[in-house]
């Protein structure tokens, strides 16, 4: 691995990569992860993606930028993009975040201490690309450079960078080598934020160019635009969907009930993230049987996103991302109901609680609340028996980046865990202070080329260190262990990582979701709703 | 020499002023953002504060009173402002010189204060005039001064130490970053052996400051006292135009970024001020945004682009 790379690089006009990544590189995992040469090897690219795509970052390739067919098509895109960064520092564009970007690319002193801090940089094995301030010293040079007066003076105070169409490439690819989990945004002492500045370049890439992640727009905010949920469910299938996962549920808890739709005025407005229906259908299920058992007065919607929570504009487009916080808020205002209630999704949470919030003004400012604080109420009101010894297994939590650090919602699913979880131990660092599953910004839903190698090799190697360590006493396969995730993205990330190294057959490691662990611990539902099979 | 040291001081204070209030002003006058905040969040409940909570824990949490805890900012301020904690934290083999020189610039800052005070106030109360006051105050300064400028050059020069050769910081050190920690070296030695090799009977820094409050031409300035002075008027003068304003920038990234969760309602002032930025109209160019300029932010965003473009 080359260990230094040189911030003028980005703009070398020859194609070849600019870091390669070896097992050996990487930052040890425990045992029995600890060999680099009996880890996976990598999938190179194929010739047939280094032909067509911009592939000249590193070992992959995430957003599949074409080629350009010839010098004037480069010219014009560099353009485009010059226009673009032009358009990133008004406010008529990008009030949304004018100010913290210009405080982040006028005031960091290049410290380094957000590198300390970022999962990314230290599973690399510190590669220089990955650091955090890598990519924003690219941004605040063609900032000051371009939109700023430039000028002599200005590159030796703020130094000089060549713009060509490999920079601007590299940079579209360099932007999805980061989670956007701003856990570097916190520890900065002046206060800069290198997630944004993550966040702003996609947004540029995505509204100036149509540059973005075909899973996060095409298939993922165009989709549910178009027919409701990014899934593909319109509002005939998810209805059927949900009565098949109502039928399963309560015949396997013994309790029957059926998910209410449509219900005008109702207390509260249930949003899943729709990628549950379809891939862990036992959470809606469970979430449906805990507020029927609870006599909460909910719904769901079958307005057009209003059965799903995703909104991957949060990721890189702030047009997506407005237009999806207002088809949800719409759904709940035609309903009528009291408040909005957000499943288990991370991404979801802050978007339509934090993001959004300036966003939706008048009547479509609905209280949203966390499905965390509804269910820490319903397990600790008492109305519910609980029998704790159910969930006698070991069980860990995993913080996700949206809920916990970027809005705060910490304790609630720990009260949860702490009273039906008798084996709960905290993988550390925790709450505020957790590292992402590495699936954060739209990786867990990204797997083009051999992207899913980066993710696991890189992005996803510091939670799977901690999940290891939270469960070294009993690592065993003669033990199964419970990683909960309140997130769909988090478990999106969990599935695809822990079948990777195979560690439900060599470990007896299940990921799932809080509602189940609550499920399996109710006194009136049939004991073993949680089943211990690898899905 | 005198003249030349006062024209300095003034000329090196007004643009340092003007420069902090222009850039403060500059970044007020932005737009309020989406709410961008990281927890934990020091004015949050005291209860919260300790695992980075908010009062989106609370079931309900929009019909419950706000609490403003400032005391729980003030502890994070504090130990920020004065002890540099952040990198202490995270960044611990930054600390020692960082910290050096940050406490090193607080003892001068408040080296000049004291000799402001003890020169300015028998201006306002002349009986202070020639009291005890001064001999207080002088020596006081006398150890803040020595002290702030033994430790901010030492800081300095550790810092310089590591932008040359730390390997780490190749990519982001640029040829202002070592110019202005040389400048700080270089002002403040002069300052200090000025200071300390003047000649008896030339005036102190209490003398200068005197002297400046009543224009007194005849204050005789030592050459290289004097230069010091002048260049340490003129890095005054040079800072609000450099990163190293980050004093002025930290107001508005903790408190307006970092810690910002003033949730929106209905009717507020928030509301209104995006209801004005709703109407900007936007210039992205790419298909899906729709945006021609013409429409404003509301027309895009209620636009549903898959139903545009079977039209």
């Amino acid at each position: 691995m080359k260990r230094h790379i040189d911030l003028r690089e980005m703009s070398q006009t020859k194609r070849d990569p600019l870091t390669h990544l070896e097992n050996e590189d990487l930052m040890p995992l425990p045992t029995p992860l600890d060999s680099p040469a009996k880890d996976h090897a990598w999938t190179p690219l194929s010739q047939t993606a280094k032909n067509k795509y911009e592939c000249g970052l590193d070992d992959t390739c995430a957003i599949t930028v074409p080629q350009p067919k010839t010098p004037e098509e480069e010219k014009q895109l560099v353009a485009k993009f010059l226009s673009g960064l032009e358009k990133l520092f008004t406010k008529e564009n990008n009030w949304t975040f004018l100010q913290p970007l210009l405080l982040t690319m006028e005031h960091c002193t290049g410290c380094q201490t957000c590198a300390e801090a970022c999962h990314i940089f230290e599973a690399s094995g510190g590669n220089e690309l990955y650091r955090p301030t890598f990519r924003s010293e690219v941004l605040r040079r063609l900032y000051f450079k371009f939109v700023d007066g430039g000028g002599l003076l200005s590159a030796w105070q703020h130094g000089d960078i060549q713009l060509n169409w490999p920079l601007v490439a590299r940079l579209a690819e360099l932007s999805y080598r980061c989670n956007l989990c701003r856990r570097c945004a916190q520890t900065c002492p002046i206060g800069c934020d290198n997630g944004l500045v993550g966040h702003e370049l996609r947004k540029l890439f995505s509204q100036e160019m149509g540059i973005n992640s075909k899973e996060c727009h095409d298939s993922g905010s165009m989709l549910q635009l178009k027919v409701g949920s990014s899934t593909g469910m319109n509002a005939e299938v998810v209805k059927d969907n949900i009565s098949f996962i109502d039928e399963d549920t309560s015949e396997k808890s013994g309790i029957e009930f059926r998910t209410p739709w449509d219900v005008e005025g109702a207390d509260v407005l249930l949003i899943h993230n729709a990628g549950e229906i379809m891939a862990w259908p036992e959470n809606p299920g469970a979430f449906g049987l805990i507020l029927t058992m609870a006599g909460i007065n909910w719904t769901m919607s079958s307005e057009i996103a209003g059965y799903d929570s995703i909104n991957y504009g949060l990721w890189y487009d702030d047009a997506q991302f407005a237009r999806v916080a207002i088809k949800h808020a719409q759904a709940a205002q035609k309903l009528k109901v009291k408040k909005i209630v957000l499943g288990e999704c991370g991404h979801a949470h802050k978007a339509l609680s934090v993001i959004a919030d300036r966003v939706l003004t008048g009547e479509l400012n609905i209280p949203r609340e966390s499905g965390m604080t509804l269910l820490r109420e319903i397990v600790m009101n008492g109305k519910i028996k609980f029998d704790p010894s159910r969930n006698d297994f070991p069980v860990t939590l995993h913080d996700p980046c949206n809920m916990v650090r970027l809005m705060g919602v910490v304790e609630p699913q720990r009260e949860v865990l702490h009273k039906l979880c008798p084996k709960f131990r905290e993988m550390e660092p925790h709450g505020v202070d957790n590292y992402c599953c590495g699936g954060g910004s739209g990786f867990a839903i990204m797997s083009g080329n051999n992207f899913q190698d980066w993710r696991f090799h890189v992005s996803g190697r510091k939670k799977l260190q901690q999940i290891f360590d939270a469960f070294s006493d009993c690592i065993g396969p003669e033990t199964p262990k419970y990683l909960c995730a309140p997130c769909s993205n988090c478990k999106g990330q969990f599935r695809d990582m822990l079948a990777y190294y195979d560690l439900w057959e060599q470990n007896r490691i299940l990921y799932g979701g809080l509602v189940e662990l609550i499920v399996n611990a109710m006194v009136d539902v049939k004991p073993g709703f949680i089943e211990w099979e690898w899905h | 020499m005198t003249i030349v040291v006062y024209a300095a001081i003034c000329l090196g204070l007004a643009i340092f002023i003007i420069g902090c209030v222009g850039r403060a002003v500059q970044y007020a006058k932005l737009p309020i953002h989406l709410r961008w905040e990281v927890y934990p969040v020091p004015h949050e409940e005291p209860s919260r504060v300790a695992h980075g909570g908010s009062y989106f824990e609370d079931s309900d949490w929009w019909t419950k009173p706000r609490h403003r805890n400032l005391g729980g900012e003030l502890r994070v301020m504090i130990p920020e402002i004065l002890f540099l904690k952040g990198l202490w934290e995270f960044n611990r083999r930054l600390w020692l010189p960082s910290f050096l020189f940050h406490f090193g610039l607080y003892l001068l800052i408040g080296t000049a204060v004291l000799v402001g005070i003890g020169s300015g106030l028998p201006l306002l109360v002349p009986s202070l005039a020639g009291g005890n006051l001064w001999i207080a105050l002088a020596a006081l300064y006398k150890i803040t001064g020595y002290a702030g400028a033994i430790l901010s050059v030492v800081g300095a020069l550790l810092l310089l130490l590591r932008r040359a050769t730390d390997q780490d910081l190749k990519n982001y050190t640029k040829p202002a970053d070592f110019f202005n920690l040389l400048f700080f070296i270089v002002a403040f030695a002069v300052v200090a052996a000025g200071y300390v090799l003047r000649p008896s009977g030339s005036a102190g820094i209490g003398d200068v400051a005197r002297g400046l409050f009543h224009f007194d031409a005849k204050v005789a300035v030592d050459g290289l006292f004097g230069t010091g002075l002048v260049l340490a008027s003129a890095l005054v003068a040079y800072i609000p135009f450099t990163h190293m304003a980050h004093f002025i920038a930290k107001y508005f990234t903790y408190h307006l970024v970092r810690w910002d969760d003033q949730p929106n309602v209905r009717g507020g002032s928030i509301e209104a001020r995006v209801a004005q930025y709703l109407t900007y109209r936007p210039t992205w160019s790419a298909a899906h945004v729709g945006a021609d300029g013409k429409k404003t932010w509301v027309d895009v965003a209620t636009t549903n682009p898959t139903q545009e473009v079977r039209k």
